[in-house]
C-alpha cells in the first residue's frame, strides 16, 4: 500500500529548470504513465521519485512519509531501466537475488524467493544463464523479476520497452499488464514517449511538457477531452488535425481540432474542401491526405478507399467530435 | 636463495595483504560506526548519508596521500631546493640557474635534448605510420606488428646491451662481431667506434629509442587507421584518387588527432630519457642529456642538490606546455561526459 | 585499409618492404639471443650471423716426448692426438705446419718430410704420427702449428654461469620481490580512487582529476632528491634502514598512480550508469558496488594496467638504484645488468645471457597478454592524450 504525493516539486540543474511546480497524487495500486516528448522532464520526475536525483524544492511523499532526503534503497521502490541494467557478469539467479543479498537475507531464503519469482516469470530454466545468453524479452523479464523479488511497494519503469522490436513490444506490453493484475497493491509509475503504450496500459496518464504537467486523466478522458492543443496533438495516432481560419472562426475559436476518424464526406462544397494528394492504404484503414485552404488534413477511412489521387473531396467534421481551442491553446467549453 | 624466496614471499603477502586489509577494514569500520543496514528509521537514513559523505575519502585517501608524498611534495621541494646551495641549507637565489646556463655541459645537454626532441618523436611517428599502413594490407600484418611492438617490452638497459652488441667495435684487421661494423667492413669500409663518433653518436643512441617506441606509434596509429570509415576511402577511389593521395589527403587528416597524441607522448618520454644514455655512454663523448646530467649532479661525487634540482626544474618547465594541454583535453572530455 | 583498392602489381613489393622492416627490427634481439647460446670462445671470435658455419682457428700443440716412442718395423714412431692437449679446442684439422709463421703449410691427411729423415703425418681428426729412423732423444716433443675448424657449438653454459655464479639468479628473485607488490598495490589503490572520481559525489572532484592529469607528465627524476631526503629522515627517525622493499613498493605505487587512476577512471566512467544506479536501488553501498559490480566489469582495464605497471617496474633502473641498496639481497636485474656492463663490458657471453634473462619475463608477459596491453595503450592515449 503506497500512495505517492508530489507537492510543488521543482528540480533545477543550475539555471536549467527541468521540473516546474509539479503537483500529483498517485493512489496506491494505480498504474500511472508519464508521457511527453523527449526533454519534457518525465524521466527526471521518475528519477526524483526513485531518489537517484534529488529534488530542488517541494515535497515528495511515499506512503505518507516525506522521503526527500531518503536514499533510493530505503524508499521501498524498485526500478526497471531502459537498458534493464542487468549485471552482465552475474547469472540470472544472482541478478534477481542481489537486492536480497544486500538486505542480509540467508542463502536458503534468497533461493526460495528467487525461484518463486523465476517460476512466476517462466525463467526457471534460465536461472544459471548470464544475461548475454538471453533474448530481449527474457532480459526484460529478469529486470522485472528483480523488482518483484524485493516486494517493493512502488515499481518505476523508465521506458522499458524502447529497446525491443515492434512484435516483442506488444507481447511485453501484455506481460506488464498481466503483472499489474497479479500485483494489484503495487503502485506503478511508467515513463514512455510512446503514446500507444500510455493509452493501452495506463490507469491514468500524466502528460508533461517542458517540465510542467499539462493534463492528468484516464486514457479516454485525454482522448475525448484534451484540455489543450498540446495534449490533443500528442494523444492519438495519426495526429489530430488543427484547422484555423474561417471554419474555426465560425465556431468562435482560434482553432478547432478534428481527429482523422471524425470526418464525413459531403456532396456539396464545404469549408474544408480540398484535393486528395496521397493515400496510404494499410488494409484495415486508409489514410487520406487532403490539401485544403486550411492546410493538409489527414482523414481516416475504414477499409479500402475508393477515392483517386487528385480527386476533389468535400470534408465535413462531425460536430459532436470537434474540439475548440482558444488563443492560449486551451480548450474552450 | 631459498631463504630469500621465502622472505620475498612473506613480504609480498604482507604488502599486498596490508593494502587489502586497509580497504576492507576501513569500510567495515564505517559500516559499524554508522550502522544503516536493516532498519528503515530516521537514524539509519542519517547514517547512510554520513556514510556516503565519508566513503569517497576512504576510497581516495591512500591515492591522495601517495600522490602528495611521491609527486606533489617533491615538485614543491625541488623548486625550493633549486634556489639553495649544495646541501640545501643556504638560500642562493638564482645562482644555480645562472650556473646552469653558463655551464658548457648543461648547454651541450640542452642542445642534445633538442636534437632528441626533433628527431625521435618525428621518426617514431613516421615509421609508425608507415608500418601501420603497410601491415594493414597483408595477411601476416598482425605478426609483423607484434614483432615491431616487441622492443616496447624490453628494458632500456636490456636494449642498451642489445645495441652495444650491434655497435661493437674491434680494431682494424680483427674480425668484427658487431653487425654494423661487420657490414661496413664487408662493403670495404673502415670499422668505426660508433658511440664515440663526434656528433653522430647522438643519433646512434636515438636509434635505440626509436627502435623501442616505434611499436607504440604503430599500434596506436594502426588502431586509428582502422577507425577511418571505409566508405570515405571508397569514395576517394571512385573520385579517382591514387593510393598516395588517399593516404595524405584522406587518411592522415582523419587521424591527425591521434598523430598529435603519439607525438606528444613520445616527446614527454624523450624529455625524461635517461637509462639509454646512462648505460651506453654515461654522457661521455658529448652525448649528455638533461635527465642524466641531473642524475649526475644529484648522486655522484657527494652530489649537489641545488644544481640537480635546478636542472630538474628546467625539464619540468619544458614539459609544462604538454601538461597544460593534457589537462585541457581531460577537462573537455569530462565536460562532454 | 586499401582492401578494395587494387594494387596487385605492387603486392610483392609490399610484402618485401614489410619483410625488410621486420628483419631490421628483429635483428638486434635475434643477435642477442643467438649469441647468448653460443660457445663463449666462438662468440668472441666471430659474428653471431656465422653461428651456423664452422670457424677456423689457428692453434698450437706439442707432441709427446721420447718416453712414448715405440719401435715399429725398425723405425721409431710417436703417435698421439693434437686435440688431447691441455689448451686444445676440439674440431677438425684442415692444415698444419711446423713453424709458427706457416700453420697452413700442409693440408691435413698428408705426410711431410722433416730434417734428419723424419716424417710427420697429421690427420683431420687430430691424430699424428712422427717417424724417425733413429730413436728420439728429447724429453719434450716438438710443436705442431695447425689450423682447425670448429663445428658450430651451442650451449646453455652461459646461462648456467650467469644464473648461478654471476648473481643473476638472485637478482631475478629480487626483481620479483619488487615487482609483484609494486604491481598489485597500485591497482587496488587506483581502482578505488578511480571509482570515487568517476561515480561518487564528492567536493573538488574536477580539481583532483585535473591535478592527477597534470601529474601524468611530471618527470620522475624530480622526485628523487626530496624523496631520498625524506626516506633518510624517516629511516633515521624510526631506526630502520632507509632502503627497503617497502620503500620501493610505495615509490613505484606513487609514481604509477597518476596513469593508473587516469586509465581506470576513464574506463569506469564509461560503464553504464544504469548498472550503478540499479545497484544503488538494490541497496548496495559503494563498497559493495565496487566489489561486486565495478571490479568484475573493470577486469580488462585492470589487466592492461597490471601489464603496464609490471613491465615498467620490472624494466626500471632509476628508481631501483635510488631506493634500493646495491647489496646482493636488493640488487634487481636491471641494476645487475648495468653493473655487469661496467665490470664485464667485454664478456659478451655474460652480457648477452644476462640481458636475455632480464628480458625473458617481459617478453613472456607481453606475448601472452598482448591483447590487454594493446587495449591499455589505446585507452590510455587515444581517448584522453
Amino acid at each position: 500500500m503506497a500512495d505517492i504525493k508530489l507537492t510543488n516539486l521543482n528540480k533545477s540543474y543550475g539555471a536549467l529548470h527541468i521540473i516546474k511546480d509539479v503537483n500529483l497524487d498517485i493512489k496506491s495500486g494505480e498504474f500511472i504513465v508519464f508521457v511527453g516528448p523527449s526533454g519534457c522532464g518525465k524521466s527526471t520526475l521518475l528519477r526524483a521519485i526513485s531518489g537517484l536525483d534529488s529534488v530542488t524544492s517541494g515535497t515528495l511523499e511515499i506512503d505518507n512519509a516525506v522521503v526527500n532526503e531518503v536514499p533510493p534503497s530505503k524508499r521501498g521502490i524498485a526500478m526497471v531501466f531502459q537498458s534493464y541494467a542487468l549485471y552482465p557478469h552475474m547469472s540470472v539467479f544472482e541478478n534477481i537475488g542481489f537486492a536480497l543479498e544486500n538486505q542480509g537475507l540467508g542463502r536458503a531464503e534468497i533461493k526460495r524467493k528467487v525461484e518463486a519469482v523465476g517460476e512466476m516469470l517462466q525463467l526457471t530454466s534460465y536461472l544459471t544463464r548470464l544475461p548475454k545468453a538471453l533474448s530481449g524479452g527474457q532480459r526484460q523479464r529478469v529486470a522485472i523479476g528483480r523488482a518483484i523479488v524485493r516486494g517493493a511497494k512502488v515499481f518505476l519503469f523508465d521506458e522499458p520497452l524502447s529497446n525491443l522490436d515492434a512484435a516483442l513490444r506488444v507481447q511485453m506490453r501484455m506481460e506488464i499488464a498481466k503483472l499489474k493484475r497479479d500485483l494489484p497493491n503495487t503502485t506503478m509509475v511508467y515513463v514512455t514517449h510512446d503514446q500507444v503504450e500510455a493509452m493501452t496500459m495506463a490507469d491514468r496518464i500524466v502528460v508533461l511538457k517542458a517540465g510542467e504537467v499539462q493534463q492528468v486523466g484516464t486514457p479516454m478522458e485525454l482522448y475525448e477531452k484534451p484540455n489543450s492543443v498540446f495534449v490533443a496533438g500528442f494523444i492519438g495516432s495519426p495526429k489530430m488535425n488543427f484547422i484555423t481560419g474561417v471554419p474555426a472562426e465560425k465556431l468562435k475559436a482560434k482553432s478547432i481540432g478534428v481527429r482523422p476518424e471524425h470526418f464525413e464526406f459531403s456532396d456539396s462544397k464545404t469549408d474544408v474542401s480540398g484535393t486528395l494528394d496521397y493515400t496510404e492504404v494499410l488494409g484495415s484503414d486508409s489514410f487520406l491526405y487532403v490539401t485544403t485552404p486550411s492546410g493538409m488534413l489527414t482523414v481516416r477511412q475504414p477499409g479500402r478507399t475508393e477515392f483517386k489521387t487528385g480527386q476533389k473531396l468535400n470534408l465535413k467534421p462531425l460536430a459532436q467530435h470537434v474540439h475548440r481551442f482558444g488563443d492560449d491553446g486551451l480548450r474552450l467549453n | 636463495m631459498t631463504a630469500q624466496i621465502l622472505y620475498a614471499f612473506i613480504t609480498v603477502i604482507l604488502g599486498v595483504g596490508g593494502c587489502f586489509g586497509y580497504f576492507y577494514g576501513s569500510n567495515w569500520l564505517l559500516d559499524r560506526i554508522f550502522p544503516a543496514s536493516a532498519s528503515n528509521d530516521a537514524s539509519a537514513v542519517r547514517n547512510l548519508k554520513l556514510q556516503a559523505m565519508i566513503r569517497p575519502w576512504l576510497f581516495l585517501g591512500p591515492a591522495l596521500l601517495l600522490l602528495t608524498v611521491y609527486l606533489i611534495f617533491p615538485v614543491i621541494q625541488t623548486i625550493w631546493l633549486s634556489f639553495h646551495d649544495k646541501a640545501g641549507e643556504n638560500f642562493v637565489g638564482t645562482a644555480n640557474y645562472v650556473w646552469a646556463f653558463s655551464d658548457a655541459q648543461f648547454r651541450q645537454s640542452i642542445f642534445n635534448n633538442l636534437i632528441w626532441l626533433l628527431v625521435v618523436p618525428a621518426a617514431c611517428t613516421f615509421f609508425g605510420l608507415v608500418i601501420a599502413v603497410l601491415t594493414d594490407r597483408i595477411w601476416w600484418g598482425n605478426l609483423a606488428r607484434s614483432l615491431v611492438f616487441l622492443p616496447l617490452a624490453i628494458s632500456f638497459v636490456g636494449a642498451s646491451v642489445i645495441w652495444k652488441f650491434v655497435y661493437d667495435y674491434r680494431g682494424e684487421g680483427q674480425e668484427q662481431i658487431g653487425i654494423l661494423n661487420a657490414i661496413i667492413v664487408y662493403f670495404g669500409g673502415d670499422p668505426q667506434v660508433w658511440i664515440s663518433l663526434p656528433f653522430w653518436n647522438n643519433f646512434f643512441l636515438m636509434i635505440i629509442l626509436i627502435w623501442i617506441q616505434t611499436g607504440f606509434a604503430t599500434v596506436i596509429l594502426g588502431a586509428a587507421l582502422r577507425g577511418i570509415p571505409e566508405d570515405t576511402l571508397e569514395a576517394a577511389t571512385i573520385d579517382g584518387a591514387g593510393p598516395f593521395k588517399i593516404f595524405y589527403r584522406i587518411m592522415v587528416p582523419q587521424i591527425m588527432g591521434t598523430i598529435v597524441v603519439v607525438w606528444t607522448t613520445i616527446t614527454v618520454l624523450v624529455l625524461k630519457v635517461f637509462d639509454i644514455v646512462l648505460t651506453m655512454t654515461n654522457g661521455q663523448w658529448n652525448t649528455q642529456v638533461l635527465a642524466n646530467l641531473m642524475f649526475d649532479w644529484m648522486f655522484r661525487g657527494g652530489g649537489d642538490f641545488g644544481r640537480g634540482a635546478a636542472i630538474a626544474i628546467v625539464i619540468m618547465v619544458a614539459v609544462l606546455p604538454i601538461m597544460i594541454w593534457n589537462i585541457r583535453q581531460a577537462n573537455a572530455e569530462q565536460g562532454g561526459h | 585499409m586499401f582492401k578494395r583498392i587494387s594494387l596487385e602489381p605492387s603486392r610483392f613489393a609490399l610484402h618485401l618492404a614489410v619483410l625488410i622492416i621486420i628483419t631490421l627490427w628483429t635483428l638486434p634481439t635475434a643477435g642477442l639471443l643467438i649469441s647468448s647460446l653460443r660457445d663463449k670462445n666462438q662468440l668472441a671470435a666471430s659474428g653471431w650471423w656465422t653461428a651456423l658455419s664452422s670457424a677456423d682457428r689457428s692453434q698450437v700443440g706439442r707432441m709427446k716426448g721420447k718416453a712414448d716412442q715405440i719401435e715399429k718395423d725398425g723405425k721409431f714412431v710417436i703417435e698421439g692426438n693434437l686435440f688431447e692437449g691441455e689448451d686444445a679446442v676440439a674440431g677438425k684439422v684442415s692444415a698444419f705446419g711446423t713453424k709458427v709463421q706457416t700453420p697452413g703449410a700442409n693440408p691435413a691427411d698428408s705426410t711431410v718430410a722433416l730434417e734428419g729423415g723424419q716424417t710427420l703425418t697429421v690427420n683431420a681428426d687430430g691424430t699424428y704420427a712422427l717417424t724417425s729412423p733413429t730413436a728420439f732423444e728429447n724429453d719434450r716433443g716438438g710443436r705442431i702449428f695447425y689450423v682447425s675448424s670448429q663445428p658450430p657449438r651451442f650451449t646453455t653454459e652461459n646461462y648456467e654461469t650467469v644464473l648461478f655464479s654471476q648473481g643473476i639468479g638472485r637478482s631475478f628473485v629480487n626483481s620479483l620481490t619488487v615487482t609483484i607488490p609494486a604491481t598489485i598495490i597500485p591497482i587496488l589503490i587506483a581502482a578505488f580512487a578511480a571509482y570515487a572520481l568517476a561515480w561518487m559525489k564528492l567536493p573538488f572532484r574536477g580539481l583532483i582529476i585535473a591535478v592527477i592529469v597534470g601529474l601524468l607528465v611530471v618527470p620522475l627524476q624530480m622526485s628523487l632528491i626530496p624523496l631520498l631526503k625524506l626516506y633518510n629522515a624517516a629511516g633515521t627517525f624510526m631506526g630502520v634502514p632507509s632502503k627497503t622493499y617497502l620503500g620501493i613498493w610505495l615509490a613505484h605505487t606513487g609514481f604509477g598512480l597518476p596513469f593508473a587512476i587516469y586509465l581506470l577512471r576513464s574506463y569506469i566512467a564509461g560503464l553504464p550508469k544504469d548498472l550503478i544506479e540499479s545497484a544503488q536501488i538494490d541497496g548496495a553501498n559503494d563498497f559493495k558496488i565496487f566489489r561486486r559490480i565495478i571490479l568484475p566489469l573493470t577486469f580488462p582495464a585492470l589487466a592492461s594496467f597490471a601489464i603496464f605497471q609490471f613491465l615498467w617496474v620490472w624494466n626500471d633502473l632509476l628508481v631501483a638504484i635510488v631506493f634500493l641498496g646495491s647489496g646482493e639481497d636488493q640488487l634487481v636485474l636491471t641494476g645487475k645488468l648495468n653493473a655487469l656492463l661496467g665490470s664485464r663490458g667485454g664478456n659478451w657471453e655474460i652480457l648477452t645471457a644476462s640481458a636475455f634473462v632480464t628480458i625473458i619475463v617481459p617478453l613472456t608477459v607481453f606475448f601472452s597478454l598482448q591483447r590487454y596491453f594493446v587495449r591499455g595503450l589505446l585507452a590510455g592515449s587515444v581517448k584522453g592524450g
